[in-house]
């Protein structure tokens, strides 16, 4: 099926001009997804390894400031620095990879499933835990089966760590009756009504306390990262949606998360959001059918799944109802500028801080710091407020220039960078700028590069 | 004249019918947009929990010098409040709001949220303004965005977030503006106008562009006024406290914003000064943009997660614990006082055996403050609001 390029840069991709040897049909797009990762091939990420390793050097950091004054300080300063690389890294990476990846939309749905998976370290021990379960939980199965996606996920110490279930013990568990401790609903709950069944799924309060006693024996420790401690297990069987689990370690809850993977509730809950998130937050009734019907007769086949959406016609509309999220909008312009994936991994501190990290953060996203485990929001006009837009328009005027030298020719840009969207007006106006500095600022703050 | 139509929003709650209040159109403007009435709410977050116990300090108890005898050497004398409590020196600019009434004390308050103490848990908890009863997350907005919406209709100018850092304290489907006192969009006039035509067929960029340069213009203009060459800098607290001012004498009745610093796990006693000089700063300044009249209609309310524990620490500070305090100021105020009732230092007394024990759910202040200011009714308070609060018997907080 011959598609419009630009369409699939923007709404599928991270924008013109699309890199060497990019996909240019839902079919070729569809089998690079069957193909290894090439952009985890281009520069490593931080692993769960990496993750764990930090919890490590901050418990020992901090295990030393105790002794004085000094110490504690010194302490702070380390884990801060330390802190400080991971995230630089994390950044630089996953722009990098966006940047020079020739699979732009599974770039894309890295960011949709890190972002439909939200997690947010909350302290100094875990901040390189999010990159971690992207890299380790979403990278290796967002073309394979949901239900192993979910379980990867949900196991993840990022999970365990964000949604507090590395806090929950079974109150009739052996280590809950001597310490009087009992369980926190929270992943349980998130786990049915923003992972796969979504809200009004079919669940009830009951099934939400039988999740939770089933998941009871997950947990993190320094020491390991994931870890089961049958001492912490709910004793007995539960019953969740009608099916009764009960078995000793994980496997039971493994069972109770592949069951919900493939429920139709989940299917269309998440074909739903899929169509939201690339396409328009009213998006076509049959589009989202076709998705939702690709995953049950499937059983979770997110190839299936992708399958059904990008060869349905209303994938492909030409009307821009979405806006580039910030950390799109900044990988989008990088590209425009000519910035590549080696640029940006050798950016310094200061330039990283001045170009990404205060940016995406200024223009409300920061980085991995979603408001809450539901994620950022879909709707335009959260991203297009007065203090948002200006931050746009600042950046699109002042960074360019310390960014490609010499600036490209903004009315050659406004093509490449637009493609099809070069209309009349910002075509005029771009002619029309003071400056090429102006110009190339007015192509990049312009509603046709903002839009998706 | 606030009071009916939020009265009504609460009786339509209790299920009471709106013909039996014939104010209600009354109270829908001329132009058709609704508006809060006069009065000022200020709501600033203080992240990192603030030492309630270092701020108003319980002087005439032995205890609390047992307690912290490496913290409590002050070196200036604290100011007298009332009750055996002074006020820590680095406050002592309040002293005159004290003595005017115009400054209160909520001690030994806290959200429902016990135990965990970490900040972020108690941060979320505390902005979506939630109780135990109610899952974590459950709730995904903030309370202050929830009480804009109780009011459909409401320009997105009523409230501002001020300031870069994300306040989900006023996030939801209400509409509320935000803007950094520091955010500029310099750029030349034919730029301007070729971004207008640029914008001028997408409404969504055409307005939000519109409001930033007007804005943007607006503080350049401001700054050129108020700050003549030479003058010394403004604190980032200033500009801050500037914005918000001007923003609440002109058509917003609420502003909020966050201040952190206040985590004081070592050396406190330079880390709370500093902290508690910023805030003061802040203040004043804010009642000096403000000007007497519209900061006689003002309530300002300070909130931060938790406390800090009674016990110093082995490094010279405090852990995170559970009661706290909160700072009331303004004109609106019935100040010159403590509230809240005061659970004593004694072991026994004490949460856990090392935290303040919390007195009362700091969510009531903010909803009695709600309600005497905007006329919010209690059932919606306690339903939409702050779901579950019980708000208790009136403390009489405001004029």
């Amino acid at each position: 099926m011959p598609i419009n390029q630009t369409v699939a840069a923007f709404r599928f991709g991270f924008g013109l001009p699309l890199p060497k040897a990019a996909p240019a049909t839902p079919e070729a797009m569809l089998a690079a997804l069957a193909d290894p990762d090439p952009g985890a091939a281009l520069w490593p990420g931080i692993t769960t390894a990496d993750a764990v390793a930090q919890m490590q050097f901050v418990e020992a950091a901090r295990r030393r400031g105790k002794e004085s004054k000094e110490a504690f300080e010194m302490a702070g300063r380390e884990i801060g620095l330390y802190g400080m690389e991971l995230r630089d890294q994390s950044v630089k990476v996953a722009v990098a990879r966006a940047l020079d990846s020739p699979d732009g939309f599974r770039e894309r749905l890295v960011a949709f499933w890190a972002d439909h998976f939200t997690v947010v370290s909350k302290n100094q021990r875990t901040t390189a835990m999010p990159s971690a379960m992207v890299e380790d939980a979403i990278r290796p199965y967002l073309s394979g089966q949901f239900a192993d996606l979910l379980v990867a996920v949900t196991l993840h110490p990022a999970m365990l760590l964000y949604l507090n279930q590395d806090q929950s013990l079974g109150p009739g568990s052996k280590v809950g009756k001597a310490k009087g401790r009992g369980l926190n609903e929270n992943l349980a709950r998130e786990v049915m009504e923003l992972h796969t069944l979504g809200v009004g799924g079919g669940y009830s309060q009951a099934d939400v306390r039988e999740m939770a006693e089933l998941m009871t024996g997950l947990t993190v420790t320094t020491a390991d990262g994931f870890t089961f401690r049958e001492t912490w297990v709910e004793p007995g069987a539960e019953t969740v949606l009608g099916v009764t689990y009960d078995g000793k370690g994980t496997e039971p809850i493994i069972q109770a998360l592949r069951a919900l993977a493939v429920r139709p509730e989940t299917a269309e809950h998440i074909s739903r959001k899929l169509a939201v998130h690339f396409v328009s937050d009213d998006p076509d009734p049959d589009l989202v059918a076709a998705m939702s019907s690709a995953w049950r007769s499937s059983g979770g086949d997110l190839m299936a799944v992708y399958g059904a959406f990008l060869t349905h016609p209303s994938a492909w509309t030409l009307t821009a109802a979405k806006v580039r999220q910030p950390a799109e909008f900044l990988v989008a312009a990088l590209r425009g500028l000519g910035v590549t994936g080696a640029d940006v991994m050798a950016m310094d501190q200061k330039t990283l801080a001045r170009t990404v990290v205060r940016p995406m953060q200024a223009m409300g996203q920061p980085w991995q710091q979603a408001p809450g485990p539901n994620g950022w929001p879909e709707q335009p006009e959260k991203w297009i407020n007065p203090a948002h837009l200006a931050t746009r328009i600042a950046w699109s005027m002042a960074l360019p220039q310390r960014l490609a030298d010499p600036l490209p020719d903004p009315r050659a840009m406004a093509g490449t960078v637009l493609g099809d969207r070069a209309g009349e007006a910002i075509t005029l106006a771009v002619s029309r700028a003071e400056s090429v500095r102006e110009g190339v600022g007015l192509v990049l703050a312009s509603p046709e590069f903002n839009r998706r | 004249m606030m009071n009916r139509r939020f009265f009504l929003r609460g009786a339509a709650v209790l299920g009471c019918s709106v013909a039996a209040h014939p104010m209600l159109t009354t109270l829908t403007l001329a132009a058709g947009e609704k508006t809060l009435g006069e009065n000022r709410l200020v709501v600033i977050i203080l992240r990192g929990a603030m030492d309630g116990l270092g701020t108003v300090i319980p002087v005439d108890d032995p205890l609390y010098a047992q307690y912290r005898p490496g913290l409590s050497d002050l070196r200036e004398a604290p100011g007298a409040l009332t009750g055996g409590f002074a006020l820590n020196p680095a406050l002592s600019g309040l002293m005159p709001l004290w003595q005017a009434g115009q400054l209160g004390f909520v001690h030994a308050t806290s959200t429902p949220y016990r135990d965990k103490r970490s900040h972020f848990d108690g941060q979320d908890i505390l902005e979506a303004g939630t109780g135990t009863d109610v899952a974590a997350h459950a709730v995904r907005d903030g309370w202050l965005n929830r009480m804009l919406q109780a009011v459909p209709g409401l320009s997105a100018e009523t409230a501002y977030a001020v300031g870069r850092d994300a306040l989900p304290l006023l996030e939801g489907p209400a509409p509320a503006r935000n803007w950094a006192p520091d955010l500029r969009l310099r750029i030349t006039p034919a730029t301007e106008r070729l971004l207008e035509a640029v914008y001028h067929d997408d409404p969504l960029f055409r307005d939000a562009s519109e409001e930033a340069m007007t804005l943007s213009d607006e503080l350049d203009d401001d700054l050129m006024a108020a700050a003549p060459l030479g003058a010394k800098r403004l604190s980032n607290n200033e500009k801050l406290a500037d914005f918000a001012a001007d923003r609440l004498r002109g058509a917003s009745r609420i502003a909020a914003f966050s201040q952190t610093g206040w985590d004081t796990h070592a050396n406190q006693a330079v880390g709370l000064d500093s902290a508690l000089k910023g805030l003061q700063q802040t203040i004043l300044r804010l009642r000096e943009g403000l000007g007497e009249e519209i900061w006689g209609k003002t309530t300002l309310i300070t909130m931060t997660e938790f406390g800090r524990t009674v016990r110093e620490n082995g490094t010279k500070g405090t852990d995170h614990g559970t009661g706290g305090l909160s700072i009331l100021a303004g004109g609106a105020i019935r100040g010159g006082q403590i509230f809240g009732p005061w659970p004593g230092l004694g072991e026994s007394a004490l949460y856990a055996g090392r935290d303040l024990m919390p007195t009362t759910d700091i969510r009531s202040w903010a909803a009695w403050a709600m309600a005497g200011m905007y006329g919010f009714d209690r059932a919606l308070l306690e339903s939409s609001i702050f779901p579950g609060l019980d708000m208790g018997s009136d403390p009489r907080l405001l004029l």
